[in-house]
């Protein structure tokens, strides 16, 4: 023993041996894909264009140099190491760390919920793209077969599809009303799907990533390919890369960026703990962690590229319908030949007739049809995706296919990190023994998706969309980003810096170098907790409100603002804390047995100093 | 007495001021324009567009004399199966101010030829017919556009089964199928693997829950499954610590 500089290895929770990777290749995968998910698609593309183009690549870079890498090189560390689940891990690491295990799994159970009925409604748009005309490309009729929908007329088809055919939106987050049976459909198949690719724990999803993985690529290649042989297309690519380094100036772009890659990288969420502690022990997880988190960002550029390829294609033909409808304008009240005045020749005929006949041209309604106000026209989330690329996709050519392939991508991509929420929920399970073991693995992961699926059909009521919002923006930001702060004070200064850079040693081969150590001891928790205070200030300075969608606006289509009620407001504040009190409460818990067991064994009979904990 | 063209006549008896200007002269219709249809005529009286060329691209027809021939004759057409109104001709269908958009006015005299058919008759009749005369001239309701004449809307094609409902209900039953599959086949490996040697997995499993916890870390770091490699003994890629 005195040989080794390997410390104890631990036995693993369960007994059995731990199930392992078949290959390297499944385990990077497993990663990417989790690591790659909806946010490099609907987020990064619009951070980019709004924060100045190529300038936002900057602090974004940085961020990932200062911020994820290293933290991501922790989580894969401390789960090779221990070869445990999250929470397994940090009580491992540390007694009174244990809560934080406790507190992933909390936030993992929370984000799987919601981020499953994404999926639900990705599911649902995939199964109507399967016809021609797609179904969001014209207004129903109303029911005096006498015109279209009214609601559908003042705003768009594809709003209409999206706000009332799909989720059936009430105009009040009080306003719960009915499940909606379409819904709660696509969403049982959805967790079944899930369960189908978890069933088994890694031996299934290790099979199921071959495809999840790699198909968003092939599709986000063919969409680059055509996407870019589409009208348009540079414009759109010149108008989001054009850099504007102006916007350094602004914190809130440091601040996109550095929570960018943070949620980015589904850092301190526990699934790259899991994934890694099926990894051989020795094995080379820094190069691992570089290499997945720059596959990580450049599928992020790549998707950029592909996706603003698309939207400059949307607003030049915008940009040209306007054109033309002005046209048609013209020559209906002037009565010129059809096609005498084409779009290159608009401003020309139109000031002709401005000078000749002013007061009839002043009549007539024309709208001024600027590209860059098409281009401006962004959007991020599930507007981009629902609303936005669907228009796009119905005047490409061929409109069922490109559909079809879209929403498989999207539901690949999403599958993919599901698998990671999972793991970050199975696993823990699994480690703590729960269930007794007899109870095979297919129940457990079954009752999981079980239990997950009755939580998360009340997403499937018409204000589901407003509270999964809730959900979006506080039970899963704030308090990642203090798990994570945790997670790096806890290896840096709980566990020590020479013990875990040993244990790396050992792994890997190599120590960490300078700049490893300076990130973990230094850099990342202050920009950990800069992100933190700043986070929770940008959300104190507006009091919390929501867009509604309501017909009855007088400013419909425009949503409207509206406050949270007092009591979603509490829901707001409880998703924010609960998760992260885990940690105080479990290292109260464990010094309280402490002092319990001190007062009542005999002095001579007491365990050592746990290692970098205090004692009573 | 001389034939006079009706067309003539009308507007002789409509708008004398005009037509005064006109005697002297070999007047043809096409050289008439629809100054002044006042009153309950302006009303009955409704405004036509014509968009051939983006209907058509290349295969455009030019819109001559012929085609505004036809025109009449199908509105005559439609005004025939209106009761009472069987007796229309072509030529108590008037068409002026054709322009270079194609667009035109039209309106519908009685047999007399004094008085404009009713506005509403002449909407109905053609709302009745309009998909005769939008394929007489190989066009639709966007690009042959009555003002004036709202055209019904087409009924919506629903499938009997919404789409959806099918790709949904493949879907289902191959997840469902897979699942069922991959739990039998496990029940079935749980099965061979316990009726396999239990007595060694026993003794082995007693071996193992000897182990000494503090403080929650497990204090035994050797693997002692049979046949592993045991990680504390393995020498290749290790540095030796320094005599």
């Amino acid at each position: 023993m005195a040989r080794t500089p390997g410390p104890d290895q631990p036995v693993d929770g369960g007994g059995e041996e731990r199930p392992a990777w078949d290959n390297k290749l499944q385990y990077l995968l497993s990663c990417v894909g989790f690591a790659v998910g909806l946010g490099n698609l609907w987020r990064f593309p619009y951070l980019c264009q709004t924060h100045g183009g190529g300038a936002f690549l900057i602090p974004y870079i940085i961020a990932l140099a200062f911020e994820g890498i290293p933290l991501f090189h922790i989580e894969l560390a401390v789960g090779q190491r221990l070869r445990r689940g999250s929470v397994g891990a940090w009580t491992a690491i540390s007694p009174y760390l244990g809560g934080m295990g406790l507190g992933c799994f909390t936030v993992s159970f929370l984000v799987s919920l919601y981020y499953n009925t994404v999926l639900t409604w990705v599911l649902w748009y995939l199964l109507n793209s399967f016809q021609h005309p797609l179904p969001w490309s014209a207004c129903p009729l109303d029911l005096n077969r006498t015109g279209l929908v009214q609601e559908c007329r003042d705003s768009s088809p594809v709003s209409y599809f999206w706000y009332r055919r799909t989720l059936n939106v009430s105009a009040d987050i009080g306003d719960s009303g009915p499940v909606q049976w379409r819904l709660l459909v696509c969403l049982a198949v959805s967790w079944a799907v899930v369960y189908l690719c978890v069933i088994r724990g890694i031996e299934t999803t290790g099979k199921a990533i071959y495809f999840t993985a790699l198909f968003p690529y092939l599709v986000l290649t063919v969409f680059l390919v055509r996407g870019l042989t589409l009208p348009g297309a540079m414009q759109g690519l010149t108008y989001l890369f054009t850099p504007d380094l102006r916007v350094l100036q602004n914190p809130r772009v440091w601040l996109d960026a550095a929570t960018q890659i943070f949620f980015s990288l589904s850092l301190a969420l526990g699934g790259h703990i899991a994934f890694a502690s099926y990894n051989p022990p020795r094995n080379n997880c820094r190069r691992d962690a570089v290499s997945i988190a720059l596959v990580n960002s450049m599928t992020s550029l790549y998707a950029s590229i592909a996706v603003f390829s698309v939207l400059g294609f949307k607003a030049a033909s915008d940009h040209g319908r306007c054109l033309d409808r002005n046209i048609l304008h013209l020559i209906n009240a002037f009565d010129l030949p059809e096609q005498s005045v084409s779009r290159d020749t608009y401003t020309a005929a139109l000031a002709r007739l401005n000078a000749s006949q002013p007061a009839q041209v002043a009549g007539l309604p024309l709208e001024a049809c600027r590209l860059e106000d098409f281009l401006d026209k962004s959007a991020s989330g599930t507007g981009l995706a629902f609303i936005v690329f669907t228009e796009a996709v119905l005047h490409m050519p061929g409109a069922p296919v490109w559909a079809v392939l879209f929403f498989g991508m999207l539901f690949s991509l999403g599958l993919s990190s599901m698998f990671g929420n999972m793991e970050s929920i199975i696993t823990p399970l699994l480690d703590l023994g729960v269930m007794p073991r007899r109870v095979p693995k297919e129940m457990l992961t079954g009752l999981a998706c079980l239990l997950c699926f009755f939580t998360a059909t009340c997403f499937t009521l018409r204000s589901g969309s407003y509270w999964l919002e809730i959900f979006d923006q506080y039970a899963a930001a704030l308090n990642l980003i203090l798990l994570a702060f945790f997670e790096v004070v806890g290896v840096a200064y709980v566990y020590g810096m020479k013990r875990f850079c040993d244990d790396i040693a050992w792994m890997t081969g190599r120590r960490p170098g300078f700049y490893w150590r300076a990130t973990w001891k230094v850099v990342s928790p202050l920009l950990l907790l800069t992100i933190f205070l700043a986070y929770v200030a940008l959300l104190a300075s507006s009091p919390p409100h929501y867009k509604a969608w309501n017909p009855r606006y007088e400013r419909f289509p425009l949503r409207q603002e509206k406050p949270y009620p007092g009591w979603v407001l509490a829901a707001c504040v409880l998703l924010s804390f609960l998760p992260t009190l885990w940690v105080p409460v479990v290292a109260l818990g464990q010094l309280l047995a402490q002092c319990r067991q001190k007062t009542r064994d005999p002095p001579q009979d007491r365990c050592p100093k746990p290692r970098g904990g205090r004692a009573c | 007495m001389t034939w006079m063209d009706p067309r003539e006549v009308f507007l002789r008896n409509l708008h004398p001021a005009f037509y005064s200007t006109c005697n002297n002269l070999h007047c043809t219709w096409d050289s008439f324009e629809c100054i002044g249809l006042h009153g309950q005529d302006a009303e009955n009286a409704f405004k036509v567009r014509l968009s051939i060329r983006t209907a058509l691209g290349d295969k455009a027809y030019a819109w001559d004399a012929n085609e505004e021939y036809l025109f009449k004759a199908m509105v005559a057409f439609s005004m025939r199966k209106v009761p009472n109104r069987e007796t229309t001709e072509i030529s108590h269908v008037l068409l002026c101010n054709v322009t270079q958009r194609v667009s035109f006015w039209f309106v519908v005299t009685d047999p007399s030829r004094n008085h404009t058919l009713p506005a509403v008759e002449v909407q109905s009749a053609i709302r009745m017919n309009r998909n005769r005369i939008n394929n007489a001239f190989f066009l639709n309701d966007q690009t042959l556009e009555f003002l004036r004449i709202p055209s019904t809307l087409a009924p919506p094609t629903d499938p009997s089964v919404p789409i959806w409902i099918i790709i949904f209900g493949v879907i289902f039953c191959i997840v469902l199928v897979a699942t069922m599959l991959l739990i039998i086949s496990g029940i079935r490996q749980h099965r061979r693997k316990n009726k396999g040697p239990s007595e060694m997995e026993d003794s082995e499993d007693k071996c193992e829950n000897v182990i000494t916890i503090e403080n929650g870390i497990p204090c035994d770091p050797l693997d002692m499954k049979g046949g592993h490699i045991n990680d504390a003994f393995v020498t290749e890629d290790e540095r030796l610590t320094p005599l």
